[in-house]
């Protein structure tokens, strides 16, 4: 569904990605791990075509991202929902979400994903009319999630949805995550909660200062040595 | 002259102001809508006043009749913003703010020799109709018909405005892009377009305004956008730059301390109600250094 081919990627004068190769396929849950610095959201910013790769390429389903336009990459059916979660704070809850179907011409089906969205997070229908900004901040990664969904993502893209929330919210997070993957969407996970990403994901890829050091099944990582000193914060030199 | 009662006198004195502030608030959307986007303070939007009202001119001298000539000029301002972001700004988006506000100062001095090269320096009598220029007579009260008509016409704009705004999905998208461009480009909100519109909507603004302000001085000269530019960038920052409701409070705030001080400044110091107009505002910013409703917290990147 989605391939990345050997790209080498720039941001500013730092080498963030040196020849990184990653695949997607359609259904699957792929989780994209590593520290701090590591390259994910990078991969991620290439893939929506924020950033341009200046070796490599990024298909999808034939088509050559690497052209295009992030706004024709959302068209596509390649969602991203943002690290740190940038929702709109002066927009209200509903105009958030309306400004993740902006581009869908379907007016029809946007009822039934709006009623899919506050299926997953009823809260959001509770603050339909109130401002992003009064959210809290699980409240506001549920929204920034919801607006990706109303773009109707054939393939999602987390970035770090977890990022600086309570526990008991993240549960509930994954818990949407996993329930979006059974219902087929298609989700590329960026995270450095490790354990919990690993525990959800079909296949993983772990990433180190631009390169990808181990992929595979959940099951292969876990028995790895590297994995085991990432778990405890070192780097595997 | 009746002499006016001192209500006479403050009703007066009210529409003076709130016209004079309705040119300030539309002339100050186009700027903050633009700022707000695109972080652009476009000095050259005073320009666009300047060419409405010399394509409103010249076809009215061609034998266009007032009313179609007046559309025709707003339509060549409107053009003209869009050939400005087109060719000056969309190459040079995303540069530093420095880079992008010397970039308007080109484009200013470069409309304003054009026009100069082509309409001569010297000032021209601007060919405003009876509706726009005549005196009606209320009891003792004189008021201007353009004050009359740049009151109402602001009004209609305003309500049309804030509902497009407020209600279309361009609207939104344009407050979207105004928080947050990356996030708006990852939702696939088609970012160009909303620079277009609003480069679009500044510029028929300020196409209104310039028939506006013609008809009010009677006539017009090539550098004639300095000054109203200069008043709704003032009126943007009372209200806080990139804020919609504040750049129109903002305009009618600046119109009324303008009335005001006129009034009540002695006669020997009204040449420079200005300089106190603009005390004011250094003091206002010394309280409140992101205008009145502008944000109070940092900006993000």
């Amino acid at each position: 569904m989605l391939k990345v081919e050997n790209i080498e990627v720039y941001y500013g004068h730092i080498h963030a990605l040196k020849g990184v190769s990653l695949d997607v396929r359609e259904g699957e849950l792929v989780s994209l791990l590593g520290a701090n610095g590591a390259g994910k959201s990078t991969m991620l910013m290439t893939i929506s075509g924020i950033i341009r790769p200046r070796i490599g390429t990024v298909t999808y389903q034939d088509i050559d991202l690497t052209k295009k336009i992030p706004e024709e990459i959302v068209l596509q059916g390649i969602v991203q929902c943002p690290e740190g979660r940038r929702i709109f704070g002066s927009l209200t809850v509903i105009e958030n979400l309306r400004m993740g179907a902006v581009r869908r011409k379907d007016r029809a089906e946007l009822k039934k994903d709006l009623e899919w969205v506050f299926s997953l997070f009823p809260v959001l229908e509770a603050r339909i009319s109130q401002s992003g900004a009064t959210l809290s901040g699980g409240e506001q990664q549920m929204l920034a999630i919801g607006r990706s969904l109303m773009a109707k993502p054939r393939l999602l893209m987390l970035d770090e949805p977890s990022l600086g929330l309570a526990p008991l919210v993240v549960q509930e997070i994954f818990k949407v995550i996993q329930q979006l993957h059974q219902q087929g969407v298609t989700i590329l996970l960026v995270e450095q909660n490790a354990r919990q990403a690993m525990a959800i994901a079909d296949r993983c890829y772990l990433l180190e200062t631009g390169h990808v050091v181990l992929s595979g099944t959940a099951a292969d990582l876990k028995s790895n040595i590297a994995v085991e000193q990432f778990y405890l914060g070192g780097t595997a030199k | 002259m009746t002499s006016l009662t001192p209500f006479e006198f403050i009703i007066q004195q009210a529409i003076n102001a709130i016209s004079i502030g309705s040119i300030y608030a539309l002339m100050a959307i186009g700027l903050t809508m633009v700022f707000g986007i695109l972080r652009l303070i476009n000095f050259a939007h005073g320009d666009l006043i300047m060419v409405g009202s010399y394509a409103t001119l010249f076809l009215t001298l061609a034998g266009v009749p007032f009313w179609i000539a007046v559309g025709g000029g707003i339509a060549i301002s409107c053009l003209t913003g869009l050939l400005m972001e087109r060719v000056a700004y969309r190459p040079i988006r995303g540069a530093q703010d420095v880079s992008m506000l010397l970039t308007s100062f080109a484009v200013t001095i470069f409309l304003e020799n054009i026009a100069i090269l082509m309409f001569s320096p010297s000032s021209r009598p601007f060919p405003a109709p009876g509706l726009l220029n005549s005196a009606m007579n209320f009891g003792a009260l004189r008021v201007n018909s353009v004050d009359i008509i740049a009151i109402v016409v602001a009004g209609i704009l305003l309500i049309l405005l804030t509902f497009f705004i407020t209600r279309t999905d361009m609207g939104t998208s344009m407050r979207a892009v105004s928080q947050d461009l990356l996030a708006s480009r990852l939702m696939g909100i088609n970012t160009n377009r909303v620079f277009v519109t609003a480069f679009g909507i500044g510029s028929i603004l300020a196409g209104i305004v310039g028939i506006l302000w013609s008809a009010r001085v009677g006539k017009i000269d090539p550098l004639m956008g300095f000054y109203p530019v200069l008043k709704a960038f003032v009126a943007c920052v009372i209200g806080g730059l990139g804020s919609l409701p504040g750049a129109v409070m903002g305009g009618y705030i600046l119109g009324f301390l303008e009335i005001l001080l006129q009034g009540i400044l002695p006669a020997s110091l009204t040449p420079f109600r200005d300089a106190f107009v603009f005390s004011i505002l250094i003091v206002l910013l010394l309280f409140r250094p992101n205008g009145l409703l502008g944000s109070t917290e940092m900006e993000k990147f």
